[in-house]
């Protein structure tokens, strides 16, 4: 426990010792926030969505904590070229005490990102639901987070160096979340998209966290939860052992 | 302490160590000298578990690297050739996680990060980022924390490159005081030869991932017919210049320091 909690410590304390990345991995979504909510606000009211900000905000949170989630599996990259990772590794520690110290670490580090962001959208007009859906969509976010903390352990234990990693972002990334319904409802596209984002699994999490943070709750998302938790401890299993398998 | 026995490990065709045996006793300070690139890294590595290797046998304070690799790992401790610090941490909280990584209990693990940062004279500098030392302060802070589960077994890659000879002296003397009253075992490797040969009770040479000669320094002296352990290095492993090629992580470390400075 001692040691899952050191490590833990360490992703906290380098999270809010880097201002410059809380900055930079909060200004992205806020862009994407703005330009988006303010830009296609009007014609989705037309259209009869509803109000756009409502909608979107849920699926900006999401994109925060992906991207944070996955740059924290990633940084394992980051500490085999700066030589920490060897230290924990030659350390009489189980690797999977190793990974599954990084991996709260970097869920925390993402949840809290997705709380700022949230706190933020306050400002730009979002509505919160009432106090237990709060909670509830906290779930949604520490599911999320962890998925893909684990995701990007699976992808640092893969790649030998970053340049990988630049194809990760545009093929593998962007993918899951501009086809997660997060910036857009997928209903009445063409089918390939929905099937397609049935094998998304930031589409279940987006789903999850819009339906509680909007106080829409349907039964469906059961359903969210039990995909993300299974899908969490599938990547977790495929992490911990490439993780295992780390040579250098 | 350390017995090796027939060990290969290749990559891919080639073989970065060819069939090597060799062997460590209890409190002995033992170099492992070689021109770059001649498998010092690279035997380093698997003693310390950090590689497979391909064949042969190996036994780390009477545990086989392989199947009892904690107990391997709680035996040694290890200065790696290029820095392996976490700059985002303090130099106090780099020497805790190691004390907590290796399981020793909160008060010694206390008592002994105190005693050694005031060695290695960083006490003062306690709460400061690693990313504001300088070279030599880091390498300090590396040999310091590889102290602190009382190790059986040093492992030294080339723990004083860049260092001023007063560091040099400094972090010698207390190694080999350690080595005598503890009966600590050191191993190292350096391209320094008049540190070897004034250090070293007995050297082995690798070349081309092969031991070509081991014994005392006198040994090899007498052998090669030489009268410093550099020239005998020299003879025995020739003079001409190697070359290594760079992994991706070298490469992408040189990326790095040029975006640094």
């Amino acid at each position: 426990m001692k040691v899952i909690y050191i490590l833990w410590l360490r992703q906290i304390k380098r999270y809010y010792r880097s201002k410059s990345r809380i900055v930079g991995s909060i200004a992205q979504p806020l862009l994407f926030l703005l330009a988006f909510g303010f830009g296609f606000s009007p014609i989705f009211q037309r259209a009869g969505g509803g109000d756009y900000i409502q909608f979107l905000v849920p699926g900006i949170i999401a994109m925060g904590i992906l991207f944070t989630a996955v740059f924290s599996g990633i940084e394992i990259i980051w500490d085999k070229q700066f030589g920490f990772l060897k230290e924990t590794l030659v350390a009489p520690v189980s690797r999977l005490k190793i990974m599954i110290g990084r991996t709260l670490g970097g869920g925390t580090v993402a949840v809290m990102q997705g709380l700022i962001i949230l706190v933020v959208s306050l400002f730009l007009g979002f509505h919160l639901p009432g106090f237990h859906m709060i909670i509830l969509s906290l779930v949604f976010m520490i599911l999320i987070a962890l998925l893909f903390a684990a995701l990007g352990t699976v992808i640092a234990s893969l790649l030998e160096d970053m340049q990988g990693f630049q194809l990760i972002m545009n093929f593998l990334l962007m993918p899951l979340f501009f086809l997660s319904g997060a910036l857009f409802p997928l209903q009445g596209l063409p089918r390939v998209f929905t099937i397609i984002a049935s094998i998304d699994p930031l589409f279940y999490g987006i789903d999850g966290l819009r339906s509680t943070l909007l106080d829409s709750l349907h039964l469906g998302i059961f359903h969210d939860f039990l995909i993300l938790s299974a899908i969490t401890t599938v990547l977790f299993a495929i992490g911990s052992y490439l993780f295992s398998k780390i040579q250098i | 302490m350390i017995e090796v026995e027939n060990l290969t490990k290749r990559f891919g065709n080639f073989d970065a160590v060819n069939s090597i045996s060799f062997s460590v006793k209890e409190g002995e300070i033992f170099a492992f000298l070689g021109p770059n690139g001649a498998g010092k890294t690279t035997t380093i590595k698997i003693l310390t578990t950090l590689l497979k290797p391909t064949s042969g046998k190996i036994k780390i304070n009477n545990y086989d690297p392989l199947k009892e690799q904690n107990k391997v790992r709680q035996s040694f401790g290890i200065v790696f050739q290029d820095p392996s610090l976490d700059d985002e941490l303090t130099a106090y909280e780099n020497m805790e996680f190691h004390g907590v990584l290796y399981n020793v209990p909160k008060e010694i693990r206390k008592e002994r990060i105190e005693q050694l940062l005031r060695f290695v004279e960083l006490w003062e500098r306690k709460n400061n980022l690693v990313k504001n030392f300088s070279g030599g302060m880091k390498r300090r802070l590396e040999v310091a924390r590889g102290l602190i589960h009382h190790p059986k077994i040093l492992f030294l890659d080339e723990p004083t490159l860049g260092l001023d000879p007063q560091t040099r002296n400094h972090i010698w003397s207390y190694i080999k005081e350690l080595s005598s009253k503890e009966k600590m075992t050191v191993f190292f490797t350096t391209h320094y030869m008049e540190e070897a040969e004034r250090l070293a009770q007995r050297v082995a040479i690798i070349d081309k991932g092969q031991i070509v000669a081991e014994g005392t320094p006198l040994e090899l002296k007498e052998q090669t017919k030489t009268n410093s352990l550099e020239d005998a290095f020299l003879s025995l492993t020739g003079k001409k210049m190697r070359e290594e090629e760079a992994s991706p992580l070298d490469k992408m470390r040189m990326r790095r320091r040029m975006f640094r400075h």
